[in-house]
């Protein structure tokens, strides 16, 4: 339906358009949303837990994680309120590399990630894996403010943005998909941005 | 996966009967829905503009009116000039216009009277809106809960809703009123002319019978932010706020 009277933000196309998903717009700064308070979790009182169901597999305290090897992750980010934001940098520890820590394969299909403040996401480990995804530590070089997700975010980049938990302490692996806290409260199961899957029952 | 009824977008078009100037930047748009309509207080919907060459641009805003209200829903939208959507309600939209809507959506900063309380609403500027959709259910449903509202605003003439949240105060009715004014001194007896503050929480909640149940706190991030702390600092647990931030 074209709305009476609204003219088009559109410029003519450029390399950039072909970042954008549908349905979002181009944010030069870097919004901040979360159901709470932001919690400020001290590095002393920082860990970090992977587990397989109820059972802890391994846990780091803040020095151990940092001691993993690092990477280097620079990607465009979407969030499902509808902005887009371009060549976010960030450095952590990928997935794979505290699997390989812990010395296991990824026991089943499907992940929660847990945070500090008791936000869960849901996440197929496939896209945890083979370096699509980190715990992310610094951001622009710097450690992660709390307002970002501090001191430990998930970034999982290529789904929307929600399902990068913030103030992450944990990645438990589940037998079922489970759904997390936005997945209960209307948002899709998994978050394509591409496919614009922003709440239940997008295709 | 697929489950409920197929093939029906999302998204419906609603006809604006209304619109009523709330201050010198929010103005309130009436909406008729073209379909069943059924919404919580405190929930948002997502509008979409399409310009004639299918360039569409989409934003959220939080619903003003209660389900009580009837079909009708209200959303207050701020005028943001570097905005899309906004000055394209405050200037050319009128009264017969249809524009696309898709919800209601969120199902976390949502309160009803069967919820309990008490309650501590805590807004800035617009984030007033979704607060002001569950004081008006609680007056339209003559539920007995003690709600405070502290409101921040920069001046009197900026308090969105202002008539009808002094009407509610005055009826002594368990619902509480108190401003804070940011650029301006306060007017009636008990408000604040400073940023929201620790102190400023503590007293707050000495009008309501017993610690908040609840504490729902909405505006910019900066807003939100230091609200938040305001009411940890104050002794409300974390757990208890649920908070809503204005994007940018």
């Amino acid at each position: 339906m074209v709305t009476r009277g609204f003219s088009s933000g559109r410029k003519p196309p450029t390399d950039a358009d072909a970042r954008i998903p549908p349905g979002q717009y181009l944010e030069q700064g870097f919004p901040v949303l979360s159901a709470g308070p932001t919690p400020r979790v001290r590095t002393e009182d920082w860990s970090f837990t992977l587990k397989h169901g109820p059972r802890p597999i391994k846990t780091w305290n803040w020095t151990e994680f940092n001691a993993l090897p690092l990477t280097k992750m620079t990607r465009d980010i979407h969030c499902v309120t509808a902005w887009t934001k371009f060549d976010t940098a960030w450095q952590g520890v990928l997935v794979d590399d505290i699997l390989a820590d812990a010395g296991v394969e990824p026991p089943t299909g499907f992940t929660l990630a847990l945070s500090f403040d008791g936000y869960t996401t849901n996440v197929p480990t496939q896209d945890l894996t083979a370096g699509k995804a980190m715990v992310a530590l610094l951001y622009e070089g710097k450690p992660i403010t709390p307002d970002h997700g501090g001191p430990a975010r998930l970034l999982v980049p290529h789904l929307y943005f929600w399902k990068s938990a913030k103030w992450l302490n944990g990645l438990q692996f589940t037998e079922r998909d489970e759904p997390g806290f936005w997945e209960l409260r209307g948002y899709h199961i998994y978050g394509d941005p591409w496919r614009e899957q922003r709440y239940t029952g997008d295709p | 996966m697929s489950d409920g009824p197929a093939a029906q977008s999302p998204w419906q078009t609603m006809t604006i009967s209304r619109i009523e100037k709330r201050t010198p930047r929010v103005t309130s748009f009436f909406l008729e829905p073209s379909r069943p309509f059924a919404y919580r207080a405190g929930q948002h919907v997502d509008v979409r503009l399409t310009a004639p060459d299918g360039y569409q641009a989409r934003r959220s805003y939080s619903i003003a009116s209660a389900p009580e209200a009837g079909e009708t829903i209200e959303l207050a939208i701020e005028r943001l000039d570097d905005g899309e959507v906004s000055p394209f309600f405050h200037d050319i939209a009128a009264v017969g216009d249809e524009v696309e809507l898709r919800g209601p959506l969120g199902g976390h900063f949502v309160w009803s009277d069967s919820d309990g309380g008490p309650l501590l609403l805590v807004g800035g500027g617009s984030g007033v809106v979704p607060l002001m959709a569950m004081i008006r259910l609680r007056a339209a449903r003559r539920s007995a809960v003690p709600v405070a509202l502290v409101f921040s605003a920069r001046v009197w003439d900026e308090v969105i809703f202002r008539d009808e949240l002094i009407d509610f105060h005055d009826r002594r009715d368990g619902f509480d009123l108190v401003l804070a004014l940011t650029r301006e001194a306060a007017r009636r007896p008990a408000d604040y002319s400073r940023r929201i503050d620790a102190a400023m929480m503590e007293q707050s909640m000495l009008r309501l019978p017993a610690p908040p149940r609840f504490a729902f706190v909405c505006g910019s991030n900066a807003f939100v932010s230091a609200a938040a702390q305001a009411l940890i600092d104050a002794g409300v647990p974390a757990g208890l706020i649920r908070t809503e931030r204005y994007g940018v």
